[in-house]
Protein backbone atom coordinates (compact mmCIF):
# COMPACT_ATOMS: atom_id res chain seq x y z
CA UNK A 1 0.00 0.00 0.00
CA UNK A 2 1.31 3.73 -1.13
CA UNK A 3 -1.05 5.55 0.63
CA UNK A 4 -3.38 8.35 -0.89
CA UNK A 5 -1.39 11.69 1.39
CA UNK A 6 -2.96 14.91 0.63
CA UNK A 7 -5.25 16.24 -1.56
CA UNK A 8 -5.36 19.19 -4.02
CA UNK A 9 -6.30 22.59 -2.67
CA UNK A 10 -8.13 23.10 -6.00
CA UNK A 11 -10.08 20.11 -7.02
CA UNK A 12 -9.31 17.80 -4.01
CA UNK A 13 -7.79 15.20 -6.09
CA UNK A 14 -4.76 13.44 -5.00
CA UNK A 15 -2.04 15.72 -4.81
CA UNK A 16 1.54 15.49 -6.47
CA UNK A 17 3.50 18.28 -4.43
CA UNK A 18 3.37 20.44 -1.25
CA UNK A 19 3.96 24.08 -1.26
CA UNK A 20 4.69 25.32 1.91
CA UNK A 21 4.73 28.81 0.68
CA UNK A 22 1.27 28.69 -0.62
CA UNK A 23 0.06 26.42 2.11
CA UNK A 24 -1.09 23.94 -0.46
CA UNK A 25 -0.71 21.13 -2.12
CA UNK A 26 -1.55 20.95 -5.74
CA UNK A 27 -2.28 18.17 -8.15
CA UNK A 28 -0.75 17.72 -11.73
CA UNK A 29 -3.62 20.15 -13.58
CA UNK A 30 -3.58 22.83 -10.78
CA UNK A 31 0.15 22.67 -10.25
CA UNK A 32 0.61 23.84 -13.86
CA UNK A 33 -2.53 26.16 -13.75
CA UNK A 34 -0.56 28.13 -10.52
CA UNK A 35 2.79 27.93 -12.28
CA UNK A 36 0.83 29.79 -15.48
CA UNK A 37 -0.39 32.19 -13.78
CA UNK A 38 2.76 33.24 -11.72
CA UNK A 39 4.64 33.49 -15.46
CA UNK A 40 1.78 35.52 -16.56
CA UNK A 41 1.26 37.85 -13.91
CA UNK A 42 4.74 38.72 -13.99
CA UNK A 43 5.21 39.38 -17.62
CA UNK A 44 1.88 41.47 -16.68
CA UNK A 45 3.36 43.30 -14.15
CA UNK A 46 6.74 44.19 -15.42
CA UNK A 47 5.70 44.47 -19.14
CA UNK A 48 8.03 41.87 -20.10
CA UNK A 49 6.42 40.71 -23.54
CA UNK A 50 4.25 41.91 -25.99
CA UNK A 51 1.91 39.18 -28.27
CA UNK A 52 3.58 40.37 -31.22
CA UNK A 53 7.33 39.64 -30.34
CA UNK A 54 9.48 37.77 -31.78
CA UNK A 55 11.53 35.78 -28.27
CA UNK A 56 15.01 34.46 -28.05
CA UNK A 57 14.87 32.38 -25.04
CA UNK A 58 18.41 31.42 -23.75
CA UNK A 59 18.53 27.70 -23.86
CA UNK A 60 20.81 25.49 -21.49
CA UNK A 61 19.20 22.24 -21.19
CA UNK A 62 18.26 22.38 -17.56
CA UNK A 63 14.88 23.02 -16.02
CA UNK A 64 14.50 26.48 -15.85
CA UNK A 65 15.00 27.16 -19.62
CA UNK A 66 13.14 24.74 -21.37
CA UNK A 67 10.43 24.99 -18.51
CA UNK A 68 10.51 28.95 -19.24
CA UNK A 69 10.29 27.87 -23.23
CA UNK A 70 7.41 25.54 -22.27
CA UNK A 71 5.49 28.22 -20.78
CA UNK A 72 5.94 30.95 -23.28
CA UNK A 73 5.02 28.55 -26.40
CA UNK A 74 2.07 27.00 -24.84
CA UNK A 75 0.85 31.24 -24.24
CA UNK A 76 1.50 31.78 -28.14
CA UNK A 77 4.35 33.75 -28.05
CA UNK A 78 7.01 33.59 -30.62
CA UNK A 79 9.40 31.65 -29.20
CA UNK A 80 13.33 30.28 -30.42
CA UNK A 81 15.71 28.87 -28.54
CA UNK A 82 19.38 29.93 -28.25
CA UNK A 83 21.89 27.27 -27.02
CA UNK A 84 25.78 28.59 -26.36
CA UNK A 85 28.50 25.59 -26.50
CA UNK A 86 30.37 26.80 -23.49
CA UNK A 87 32.87 23.93 -23.84
CA UNK A 88 32.40 22.53 -20.62
CA UNK A 89 33.14 19.15 -21.04
CA UNK A 90 30.85 16.30 -21.18
CA UNK A 91 28.44 18.31 -19.37
CA UNK A 92 28.38 20.69 -22.43
CA UNK A 93 27.72 18.07 -24.68
CA UNK A 94 24.89 16.56 -23.19
CA UNK A 95 23.21 19.52 -22.00
CA UNK A 96 23.10 19.99 -25.79
CA UNK A 97 21.57 16.87 -26.36
CA UNK A 98 18.60 17.72 -24.16
CA UNK A 99 18.08 21.30 -25.86
CA UNK A 100 18.12 19.49 -29.18
CA UNK A 101 15.82 16.85 -28.03
CA UNK A 102 13.31 19.57 -26.66
CA UNK A 103 13.49 21.97 -29.49
CA UNK A 104 12.85 19.06 -32.16
CA UNK A 105 10.23 17.54 -30.20
CA UNK A 106 7.90 20.43 -30.71
CA UNK A 107 9.26 21.40 -33.56
CA UNK A 108 10.84 24.51 -32.29
CA UNK A 109 13.67 26.79 -33.79
CA UNK A 110 16.76 26.21 -32.12
CA UNK A 111 19.60 28.09 -32.80
CA UNK A 112 22.97 26.97 -31.38
CA UNK A 113 26.12 28.42 -31.06
CA UNK A 114 29.81 27.42 -30.06
CA UNK A 115 32.00 29.80 -28.35
CA UNK A 116 34.84 27.96 -29.20
CA UNK A 117 33.85 27.82 -32.56
CA UNK A 118 33.06 31.88 -32.55
CA UNK A 119 35.45 33.34 -30.37
CA UNK A 120 38.48 30.23 -30.40
CA UNK A 121 38.13 29.89 -26.97
CA UNK A 122 35.90 27.81 -24.06
CA UNK A 123 34.33 28.51 -20.47
CA UNK A 124 37.72 26.29 -18.81
CA UNK A 125 39.98 27.98 -20.98
CA UNK A 126 39.19 31.64 -19.87
CA UNK A 127 38.77 30.93 -16.32
CA UNK A 128 42.11 29.77 -16.58
CA UNK A 129 43.49 32.28 -18.89
CA UNK A 130 42.21 35.43 -17.47
CA UNK A 131 42.32 34.17 -13.23
CA UNK A 132 38.42 34.65 -13.34
CA UNK A 133 36.07 32.83 -11.48
CA UNK A 134 34.77 30.34 -14.46
CA UNK A 135 30.89 31.27 -13.11
CA UNK A 136 31.72 34.82 -14.14
CA UNK A 137 33.87 33.54 -17.59
CA UNK A 138 30.67 31.77 -18.06
CA UNK A 139 28.52 34.90 -17.31
CA UNK A 140 30.28 37.43 -19.47
CA UNK A 141 30.26 35.02 -22.23
CA UNK A 142 26.91 34.17 -22.37
CA UNK A 143 25.56 37.45 -22.11
CA UNK A 144 27.55 38.38 -25.00
CA UNK A 145 26.43 35.93 -27.41
CA UNK A 146 22.89 35.93 -26.08
CA UNK A 147 22.84 39.69 -26.91
CA UNK A 148 24.80 39.50 -30.60
CA UNK A 149 22.40 36.54 -31.07
CA UNK A 150 19.40 38.57 -31.00
CA UNK A 151 20.50 41.92 -32.09
CA UNK A 152 21.35 39.98 -35.33
CA UNK A 153 18.17 38.12 -35.78
CA UNK A 154 16.00 40.67 -35.13
CA UNK A 155 14.18 39.30 -31.88
CA UNK A 156 12.93 41.76 -29.69
CA UNK A 157 13.77 40.23 -26.21
CA UNK A 158 15.81 37.29 -24.78
CA UNK A 159 14.25 35.15 -21.99
CA UNK A 160 16.59 34.00 -19.60
CA UNK A 161 15.12 31.34 -16.77
CA UNK A 162 16.37 32.97 -13.91
CA UNK A 163 13.94 32.14 -11.41
CA UNK A 164 12.78 33.01 -7.84
CA UNK A 165 15.73 31.18 -6.37
CA UNK A 166 17.88 33.06 -8.76
CA UNK A 167 17.09 36.22 -8.10
CA UNK A 168 16.46 36.03 -4.26
CA UNK A 169 20.19 34.69 -4.15
CA UNK A 170 21.74 37.37 -6.00
CA UNK A 171 19.92 39.90 -4.55
CA UNK A 172 21.46 38.08 -0.49
CA UNK A 173 24.81 38.47 -2.02
CA UNK A 174 24.52 42.15 -3.31
CA UNK A 175 23.24 42.93 -0.18
CA UNK A 176 25.47 41.27 2.02
CA UNK A 177 28.43 43.82 -0.02
CA UNK A 178 26.11 46.63 0.03
CA UNK A 179 26.63 46.53 -3.53
CA UNK A 180 24.22 49.42 -4.99
CA UNK A 181 25.61 49.16 -8.59
CA UNK A 182 24.30 46.03 -8.77
CA UNK A 183 21.17 46.17 -7.11
CA UNK A 184 20.33 49.31 -8.60
CA UNK A 185 20.41 47.18 -11.90
CA UNK A 186 19.06 43.78 -10.02
CA UNK A 187 15.57 44.07 -11.95
CA UNK A 188 13.22 41.18 -14.03
CA UNK A 189 13.66 43.19 -16.82
CA UNK A 190 15.93 45.76 -18.90
CA UNK A 191 15.23 47.71 -21.51
CA UNK A 192 17.07 47.93 -24.51
CA UNK A 193 19.84 50.43 -24.66
CA UNK A 194 23.24 51.33 -26.24
CA UNK A 195 22.99 48.76 -28.70
CA UNK A 196 21.96 45.80 -25.95
CA UNK A 197 18.37 44.02 -26.55
CA UNK A 198 16.17 44.23 -24.08
CA UNK A 199 15.94 41.18 -21.52
CA UNK A 200 13.52 39.32 -19.52
CA UNK A 201 12.99 36.82 -16.43
CA UNK A 202 9.55 35.44 -16.45
CA UNK A 203 10.45 32.71 -13.90
CA UNK A 204 10.82 35.07 -11.40
CA UNK A 205 7.92 34.15 -9.13
CA UNK A 206 8.21 30.78 -9.14
CA UNK A 207 11.12 28.97 -7.49
CA UNK A 208 13.16 26.28 -9.13
CA UNK A 209 11.31 23.39 -6.83
CA UNK A 210 8.19 24.76 -8.74
CA UNK A 211 10.18 24.79 -12.24
CA UNK A 212 11.32 21.52 -11.46
CA UNK A 213 7.80 19.96 -10.73
CA UNK A 214 6.25 21.75 -13.84
CA UNK A 215 8.82 19.73 -15.90
CA UNK A 216 8.24 16.59 -14.28
CA UNK A 217 4.31 16.92 -14.66
CA UNK A 218 4.87 18.01 -18.48
CA UNK A 219 6.92 15.25 -19.47
CA UNK A 220 9.92 17.68 -20.10
CA UNK A 221 13.40 15.62 -19.73
CA UNK A 222 15.94 17.93 -18.65
CA UNK A 223 19.47 17.57 -17.41
CA UNK A 224 19.00 16.75 -13.56
CA UNK A 225 23.25 16.99 -13.34
CA UNK A 226 24.83 19.88 -12.10
CA UNK A 227 27.65 21.95 -14.36
CA UNK A 228 30.78 20.48 -12.30
CA UNK A 229 32.26 24.13 -12.24
CA UNK A 230 29.38 25.49 -10.68
CA UNK A 231 29.62 22.86 -7.89
CA UNK A 232 30.48 24.43 -4.25
CA UNK A 233 30.31 28.21 -5.14
CA UNK A 234 29.50 31.09 -3.55
CA UNK A 235 26.16 31.33 -5.06
CA UNK A 236 24.99 27.84 -4.22
CA UNK A 237 26.09 28.81 -0.73
CA UNK A 238 23.43 31.59 -0.95
CA UNK A 239 20.67 29.65 -1.42
CA UNK A 240 21.33 27.07 0.81
CA UNK A 241 21.15 29.88 3.18
CA UNK A 242 18.02 31.17 2.31
CA UNK A 243 16.39 27.19 2.15
CA UNK A 244 17.29 27.23 5.19
CA UNK A 245 15.20 30.54 6.42
CA UNK A 246 12.28 29.46 4.04
CA UNK A 247 11.61 25.86 6.04
CA UNK A 248 11.09 27.88 9.34
CA UNK A 249 9.30 31.04 7.59
CA UNK A 250 7.72 29.49 4.03
CA UNK A 251 7.38 32.59 1.92
CA UNK A 252 10.55 34.57 3.28
CA UNK A 253 11.61 34.22 0.02
CA UNK A 254 9.43 35.63 -1.90
CA UNK A 255 8.72 38.45 0.57
CA UNK A 256 12.90 38.94 0.46
CA UNK A 257 12.97 39.70 -3.29
CA UNK A 258 9.67 40.43 -4.25
CA UNK A 259 9.50 43.18 -1.12
CA UNK A 260 12.86 44.82 -2.94
CA UNK A 261 11.34 45.16 -6.40
CA UNK A 262 8.44 47.04 -4.66
CA UNK A 263 9.78 49.13 -2.02
CA UNK A 264 13.91 49.03 -2.65
CA UNK A 265 14.15 48.75 -6.38
CA UNK A 266 12.62 52.70 -6.80
CA UNK A 267 14.73 54.12 -4.02
CA UNK A 268 17.56 52.90 -6.39
CA UNK A 269 16.51 54.14 -9.35
CA UNK A 270 18.90 56.10 -11.39
CA UNK A 271 21.86 54.89 -9.15
CA UNK A 272 23.12 52.48 -11.33
CA UNK A 273 26.32 53.30 -14.34
CA UNK A 274 24.58 52.36 -17.11
CA UNK A 275 21.04 54.13 -16.28
CA UNK A 276 23.37 57.77 -15.36
CA UNK A 277 24.88 57.58 -19.24
CA UNK A 278 28.37 57.48 -17.89
CA UNK A 279 29.05 54.54 -20.61
CA UNK A 280 31.21 54.67 -23.93
CA UNK A 281 32.00 52.45 -26.80
CA UNK A 282 34.35 49.84 -26.67
CA UNK A 283 37.26 50.37 -28.91
CA UNK A 284 37.61 47.06 -30.32
CA UNK A 285 33.79 46.42 -30.68
CA UNK A 286 32.00 49.32 -30.32
CA UNK A 287 29.56 48.15 -27.62
CA UNK A 288 28.76 50.17 -24.78
CA UNK A 289 30.88 50.16 -21.88
CA UNK A 290 32.36 52.01 -19.11
CA UNK A 291 36.31 51.15 -19.98
CA UNK A 292 38.47 51.69 -22.96
CA UNK A 293 38.03 48.32 -23.94
CA UNK A 294 34.63 46.41 -23.15
CA UNK A 295 35.21 43.05 -20.50
CA UNK A 296 34.46 41.23 -23.24
CA UNK A 297 37.29 41.95 -25.70
CA UNK A 298 39.81 41.73 -22.92
CA UNK A 299 38.51 38.38 -21.74
CA UNK A 300 38.73 36.91 -25.92
CA UNK A 301 41.99 38.57 -26.43
CA UNK A 302 43.41 36.66 -23.38
CA UNK A 303 41.55 33.50 -23.17
CA UNK A 304 41.30 33.33 -27.39
CA UNK A 305 45.68 33.31 -27.55
CA UNK A 306 45.46 30.43 -24.40
CA UNK A 307 46.47 27.02 -24.90
CA UNK A 308 42.38 24.81 -24.40
CA UNK A 309 42.18 23.91 -20.79
CA UNK A 310 40.60 20.76 -20.22
CA UNK A 311 37.75 20.97 -17.93
CA UNK A 312 39.28 18.81 -14.98
CA UNK A 313 41.83 21.77 -14.39
CA UNK A 314 39.43 24.71 -13.30
CA UNK A 315 37.00 21.80 -11.04
CA UNK A 316 36.38 22.98 -7.29
CA UNK A 317 39.06 20.75 -5.68
CA UNK A 318 36.85 18.51 -3.98
CA UNK A 319 35.64 17.25 -7.62
CA UNK A 320 38.86 16.72 -9.20
CA UNK A 321 39.67 13.44 -9.92
CA UNK B 1 13.71 0.62 -0.30
CA UNK B 2 15.83 1.75 -3.73
CA UNK B 3 16.15 5.08 -3.94
CA UNK B 4 18.00 6.96 -6.56
CA UNK B 5 20.32 9.70 -5.40
CA UNK B 6 21.50 12.66 -8.39
CA UNK B 7 24.56 14.65 -8.17
CA UNK B 8 26.32 12.43 -8.55
CA UNK B 9 24.02 9.65 -9.69
CA UNK B 10 24.26 6.70 -7.11
CA UNK B 11 21.58 4.15 -5.83
CA UNK B 12 21.31 3.48 -2.29
CA UNK B 13 19.16 0.66 -0.29
CA UNK B 14 16.95 2.52 2.32
CA UNK B 15 14.87 1.11 5.31
CA UNK B 16 12.72 2.85 7.70
CA UNK B 17 11.18 5.34 5.80
CA UNK B 18 7.33 5.61 5.99
CA UNK B 19 6.41 9.08 3.92
CA UNK B 20 9.00 11.21 1.63
CA UNK B 21 9.25 13.69 4.38
CA UNK B 22 10.38 10.80 6.57
CA UNK B 23 12.92 9.78 3.90
CA UNK B 24 14.31 13.66 3.28
CA UNK B 25 14.91 13.73 6.93
CA UNK B 26 16.64 10.24 7.50
CA UNK B 27 18.80 11.32 4.17
CA UNK B 28 19.15 15.04 5.46
CA UNK B 29 18.43 16.53 2.83
CA UNK B 30 16.39 20.06 2.55
CA UNK B 31 12.81 19.69 1.62
CA UNK B 32 12.91 23.15 -0.63
CA UNK B 33 15.55 22.13 -2.09
CA UNK B 34 14.25 18.16 -3.33
CA UNK B 35 11.74 16.91 -5.51
CA UNK B 36 10.99 13.00 -4.92
CA UNK B 37 9.43 10.86 -7.34
CA UNK B 38 7.71 7.27 -6.15
CA UNK B 39 7.62 4.60 -8.74
CA UNK B 40 7.59 7.21 -11.52
CA UNK B 41 5.28 9.77 -10.20
CA UNK B 42 5.47 13.08 -8.17
CA UNK B 43 5.05 12.27 -4.83
CA UNK B 44 4.45 15.32 -1.83
CA UNK B 45 5.57 15.22 1.94
CA UNK B 46 3.32 13.21 3.44
CA UNK B 47 2.80 10.38 0.46
CA UNK B 48 3.33 6.82 2.38
CA UNK B 49 6.29 4.71 1.03
CA UNK B 50 6.48 1.10 1.21
CA UNK B 51 9.80 -1.67 0.47
CA UNK B 52 8.64 -2.11 -2.78
CA UNK B 53 8.62 1.34 -3.94
CA UNK B 54 11.55 2.59 -6.30
CA UNK B 55 12.27 6.08 -5.33
CA UNK B 56 14.02 8.72 -6.72
CA UNK B 57 15.13 11.66 -4.83
CA UNK B 58 15.60 14.90 -7.32
CA UNK B 59 17.81 18.16 -6.37
CA UNK B 60 16.75 21.37 -8.06
CA UNK B 61 19.32 23.48 -7.35
CA UNK B 62 20.89 24.92 -10.18
CA UNK B 63 24.02 27.20 -9.33
CA UNK B 64 24.70 28.79 -12.77
CA UNK B 65 23.64 31.83 -13.74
Amino acid sequence: MTGVGSKCRACKEPAVIDLPRHNAHFCAEHLQQLCRRQVAKAIDDFEMLGPDDRVLVAVSGGKDSLAVWDLLVEAGYRADGLYVGLGIGDYSSESKGYAQRFAADRDLELITVDLRDEYGYDVPTAASATGRVPCSACGLSKRRLFDRAAVGGGYDVVVTGHNLDDEAAVLFGNTLRWDVEYLARQLPVLPAANGFPKKVKPLVRLTERETAAWCLVRGIDYLVEECPIAAGNKHLGYKAALNSIEAGSPGAKAAFYHGFLDRMSPVLEGRSTSSSGDLSRCSRCGDATTAHVCAFCRLVEKAGAHQPVPVEMVLPKRRRR
Amino acid sequence: MKVLLRNPRREVDLEGASTVDRLLEILQLDREAHLVIRNGTLVPGDARLTPDDVIEVRPVISGGL
